[in-house]
């Protein structure tokens, strides 16, 4: 399935980009997870929560074609 | 009760008087309001220089911290005769003559749980300005218990994130992230810097949602999450939803409150280190006990120790490896010098694992 992944603050430090284009196999939040944990080992050290089509969602939620993925993770300054 | 305005006060709130959103009306919402703003940096310096101008009524600055050389490139109500002096009381100064009509109250102090209920039930709005993750998540679950509106603001080096909680019925803060990062995972702007304008960009906005709020006008980003980019002067709006779970958790909280202990809740300073043990404990544990020992380390690292029987699983490759980890078993995780196998043990213990055993300082420690 082709989605649209885009990333925030040290996740995209960490990915070195901040969005791209990926074919994923599987329909879910945590199979997306469990990939971009393979492609990129730094993730499994970040923290982030997912939003799919920019609704912040768990695990569980299933996923269509060309769906938009976001890696949010919390900001620590002020 | 609603405060008139005096005749100065007309005058000098004209502009907000012409605006049919606003008004004598609106203009009095304002001067009857009350906001505590924690925190008197970044983010605080812009919301309060704003609140004070429009002419909130009562403002409560709360900030523990001095003014620091390094805080000049983006703090701009601090100038270097500030250096050394209490951020709250210097505001208050500073500010005082950017507006006479406006009442503060200053809290030189550091927030904890043991004060904020009783400062919080002062205030009508709480506006997060702050720089830590045990700060924030006390300020939430503060403003959770004494049902208080909270403007949160957070940035990282060109981007920040603005958000209303807890307003309504809306989400609150860990409805978005429930639970706080390893300590030391998320740095902070003293860590690894910030361009200067961005807590003036976020600052604004969070002034902006307190007179959303006090005025009752626009749509204020309760169950919204707004990131923006200033590098790219782009913005995205997540939906967050409110989790009755996590907040029923923080009201759970509320008889106990001032006895919370959130710099350990976040990790900032640990319980106890019974799952730590040294080279020579382990020479004694693997001759009563059948234990796993799992070496992080890349295949390559000397030294190799014979008499261990230990699996080599590299950190990176620690994920893909989970079933060789034994489930019941006392595991004991080593690496070159104890730092690489207490980030494998966070991650197994985030995956389920227990039993889990840090080798201190590592294999170099094994005689």
């Amino acid at each position: 399935m082709k989605l649209a992944v885009k990333y925030f603050g040290m996740i995209a430090e960490a990915i070195g980009k901040q969005e791209e284009q990926l074919e994923i196999t599987g329909n879910s939040v945590l199979e997306v997870d469990v990939f971009l944990k393979n492609k990129y080992a730094k993730l499994e050290f970040l923290n982030y929560k997912f939003a799919v089509n920019q609704v912040l969602v768990d695990g569980i939620k299933r996923l269509k074609e060309n769906d938009e993925i976001a890696l949010l993770p919390p900001f620590a300054g002020g | 009760m609603t405060q008139k305005l005096t005749d100065k006060e007309k005058y000098r709130y004209s502009r907000h008087l012409l605006l049919d959103k606003v008004g004598e009306v609106g203009q009095e919402k304002l001067k009857t309001a009350k906001v505590l703003v924690i925190g008197a940096g970044g983010l605080g310096c812009p919301v309060l220089q704003y609140l004070t101008a429009v002419g909130v009524g009562t403002i409560g600055i709360i900030d523990f911290d001095v003014v620091d050389e390094t805080n000049l490139q983006r703090q701009i109500l601090f100038t270097i005769n500030d250096i050394g002096k209490n951020k709250a009381i210097v505001a208050k100064e500073r500010l005082e003559q950017l507006n006479p009509f406006v009442k503060f109250e200053v809290y030189p102090e550091k927030l904890t749980p043991k004060n904020a209920l009783a400062i919080f039930k002062h205030y009508d709005i709480v506006v997060d300005g702050t720089d830590n993750f045990s700060t924030r998540y006390l300020v939430n679950d503060a403003c959770v218990i004494a049902g208080k509106p909270l403007v949160y603001g957070a940035i990282y080096k060109f981007e920040g994130q603005v958000s209303v909680f807890n307003f309504k019925g809306g989400p609150t803060y860990r409805c978005l992230f429930p639970e706080p990062p390893k300590a030391g995972s998320v740095p902070n702007c003293s860590d690894v810097g910030v361009i200067g304008v961005l807590p003036g960009l976020i600052g604004t906005q969070q002034a902006n949602e307190v007179l959303k709020i006090i005025l009752e006008i626009g749509a204020p980003l309760s169950g919204k999450l707004l990131i923006v980019d200033a590098l790219q002067s782009s913005s995205i709006s997540i939906k967050i939803n409110r989790s009755e779970e996590q907040v029923e958790k923080v009201l759970a909280s509320a008889t106990n409150f001032e006895n919370n202990d959130y710099e350990l809740f976040c990790g900032v300073k640990k319980t106890h280190h019974d799952n730590e043990i040294s080279a020579e404990e382990l020479k004694e544990l693997i001759k009563v006990q059948n234990i796993q020992i799992i070496d992080v380390r890349e295949e390559w690292e000397q030294p190799k120790v014979d008499e261990l029987n230990m699996i080599n699983i590299p950190l990176q490759t620690i994920s893909m490896n989970l079933d060789k980890i034994d489930k019941l078993q006392i595991k004991v995780i080593v690496c070159q010098h104890g730092v690489r196998s207490l980030r494998a043990i966070d991650y197994l213990q985030q995956n389920g694992f227990e039993n889990l055993i840090n080798l201190t300082g590592g294999i170099v420690t094994w005689k």
